[in-house]
């Protein structure tokens, strides 16, 4: 078993932890809030790099998957079944626990799915959506199944603008907190707000165990020689149009999941969070990591939605992603953190000071 | 109103927009044939040609204009500086990009959408803007066979007709428009036969670019232009390019006009918010079955890069 490819997780363990001891010591823990919110976002940009990345295959619509799992879990935990209780199945969800009955801020009794069903249930729907978008549209290559997935993403906006129980123009609001195991509990309640700091970034590291155990498998292999040359792949006997599919619902899923996760912390979830832009963004954020370059992106996408979050970018935020895609693709479509160019500017350097250690010994 | 008359109504509002989705799935078209780009920005060049007209329009009936004169002036203008823009896109953006992956061209093209998008909301906000009606005014309808159209329909009819027979004849007929089909049948084999390749994007760069922004002035006195419509158009006219095989101008058309009358006959069932929704429902729809298009060969689509 080769341990080396957990270091950086060790690593990356590390510096949360002193993050967060050095944002309590400079007393400036309100930053934790941006960071617990970028770790969720994070998430997304995870299994978008696999899919891009890896399996060389562009979606424009993570966005949809987002508000799929964040809206999912936002309406069965606040939408009130109690109008319905008369009815057996809503009455035998009652008995197994599965709905229960909770006070809203304002002392009302309400009848609703707890957290942890709405969660499974989130989670279960958006990869049915994914199993029932990708079979057709995995078979797409380049613009079309850019437009493709664009397009889903397009129709998810639509339906939540047009649907009143899911708030239409207006976000939903008063999500309860997601209780988990050990007294844990998402929500974005002041004095939770370090122990909700590493359930996201706990969450993250899970996400991230389960890439690297993908990239070096079999499957990742698989992948790898999709991006390279799909054709060629497909001759060497890899199932090629079933590992994208596995790639582009697994990605799908870690979406949802980040976005039930961030409905919870947040208390809310907004039509906003299904837009193009949004899905944009997060292909942005894969391009400045640099594609098939997990820790690049995970960096890249803590700084760049830390930032945002902050307001940092004022009114230009949309038009600082846009111009950062750009910038990118035309000069660095590796990325700005590309392993080899640094490699090649390491053995440039050396190459340097050994002739200038040859010159003075002359 | 009797029912014929209900469903001669939808057939001109189905006319008429499928008659601008056809003239943004032609702009599609003429730069997808010469580089092998789908150029993500073509909604904005409707949405930036159109506010121009606008902001024209009214400097120069402020300035003294009378009405019809400074609407042709200000569309005129608006066309030649969208071309102009188009050819800036192409100039900094595409031309000096060594075998770009497709990829690559997708992201940046998003990411100019995205810009342009961005700046039109500073310079013009984020209100709603329109042309004055080309001909009569918001009243103004005339009588066809019980139906009752505005006269602004006929003018965006008749100018996608119109632009659609000057882009067969400049195709079929003139030496640049043969030179550029030559690039989209082998850009290679074009240069090799001496035709300045380079040049032949740059321009299918600004054919495009002024095709919006006539389509953007045509359907602002209707549609009321808004800096974010853009990319509703780009979808739908890409659906439409789709529908016709990509590449294929004069399919395009009868796609765009199908689509159209799909959509508006639509809002008899479905409720209006869901109409976004049933086109990009048929564009998914049509490239799970037959990506290479309605009348597109599987064999010809199969060598195309995507």
């Amino acid at each position: 078993m080769d341990h080396k490819r957990y270091y950086p997780i060790a690593v990356l363990f590390c510096i949360v932890i002193v993050m967060q001891l050095l944002l309590a010591v400079t007393g400036t823990s309100f930053f934790l809030k941006e960071l617990t919110q970028a770790a969720y976002y994070t998430i997304v940009v995870i299994g978008l790099c696999l899919l891009i990345g890896y399996a060389g295959q562009i979606s424009l619509g993570h966005a949809g998957f987002f508000a799929i799992g964040g809206y999912t879990s936002a309406v069965l935990t606040t939408f009130d079944f109690s109008i319905f209780s008369s009815s057996p199945f809503i009455r035998f969800l009652h008995t197994i626990g599965f709905i229960i009955q909770r006070e809203d801020l304002y002392g009302k009794q309400l009848l609703t799915f707890s957290p942890m069903v709405a969660f499974i249930l989130a989670v279960l729907f958006s990869a049915l959506a994914a199993i029932a978008i990708g079979i057709p549209v995995i078979r797409l290559h380049g613009h079309y199944l850019a437009m493709a997935t664009l397009g889903f993403g397009v129709i998810i906006k639509a339906i939540i603008d047009a649907t009143t129980v899911l708030g239409a123009h207006d976000p939903i609001t008063s999500v309860p907190g997601f209780s988990l195991f050990f007294g844990l509990e998402v929500s974005s309640k002041i004095p939770l707000r370090i122990p909700n700091y590493y359930i996201s970034w706990g969450v993250v590291i899970i996400a991230l165990v389960i890439c690297i155990n993908l990239i070096h498998s079999r499957a990742g292999r698989a992948l790898r020689s999709i991006h390279g040359n799909e054709v060629a792949a497909n001759s060497l006997g890899i199932n090629t149009t079933r590992y994208k599919l596995y790639t582009f619902i697994l990605s799908a899923v870690f979406a949802a999941i980040a976005g039930v996760f961030l409905t919870h912390y947040n208390g809310s979830i907004g039509p906003s969070e299904a837009s193009v832009m949004k899905s944009v963004r997060y292909v942005a954020i894969v391009a400045v990591g640099g594609m098939a370059n997990l820790w690049g992106c995970v960096l890249m996408s803590v700084v760049l939605t830390f930032l945002s979050l902050r307001g940092v970018f004022g009114s230009f935020d949309d038009i600082v992603f846009g111009a950062i895609l750009i910038a990118m693709m035309l000069f660095a479509p590796a990325g700005l953190l590309n392993l080899t160019r640094l490699k090649l500017w390491r053995e440039k350097i050396l190459l340097m000071i050994r002739k200038y250690a040859k010159k003075d010994s002359a | 109103m009797n029912i014929s008359d209900i469903v001669l109504q939808y057939f001109f509002a189905g006319l008429r927009v499928g008659s601008i989705y056809a003239i943004v799935a032609i702009g599609f078209n003429i730069i997808y044939n010469t580089t092998g780009v789908i150029n993500f920005a073509q909604g904005e060049f409707l949405i930036i040609g159109a506010l121009l007209a606008i902001s024209f329009n009214s400097l120069l009936v402020f300035i003294g204009l009378p009405g019809v004169p400074a609407l042709i002036a200000a569309i005129i203008l608006a066309v030649f500086i969208t071309t102009a823009i188009g050819a800036a896109i192409e100039f900094a953006f595409i031309s000096w990009l060594k075998n770009p992956s497709v990829l690559r061209l997708i992201v940046i093209t998003i990411g100019i959408s995205i810009v342009m998008r961005e700046g039109m909301s500073y310079i013009w906000g984020i209100e709603t803007f329109a042309l004055p009606f080309f001909s009569g005014t918001e009243g103004t309808s005339i009588k066809i066979m019980g139906a009752s159209i505005s006269p602004q329909d006929i003018w965006i009819i008749g100018i996608c007709v119109f632009l659609v027979l000057v882009l067969y004849l400049f195709f079929k007929y003139t030496l640049t428009g043969k030179a550029m089909r030559a690039c989209a049948a082998n850009r290679t084999a074009a240069s090799l036969c001496g035709i300045n390749v380079k040049l032949m994007i740059t321009l299918s760069f600004m054919i495009s670019a002024a095709l919006g922004a006539l389509a953007g002035c045509a359907i602002s006195p209707l549609a009321k232009t808004n800096y974010e419509m853009g990319s509703a158009f780009a979808i739908k006219g890409f659906t439409v390019a789709i529908i016709g095989g990509l590449g294929n101008s004069m399919a395009a058309v009868a796609g765009g006009i199908m689509l159209g009358l799909i959509e508006s006959f639509s809002v008899s069932i479905l409720p209006m918010a869901y109409r976004d929704a049933v086109s990009i429902g048929i564009l998914l729809l049509i490239l799970s079955i037959k990506p290479s298009g309605l009348f597109g060969k599987r064999e010809e689509s199969a060598l195309k890069e995507y």
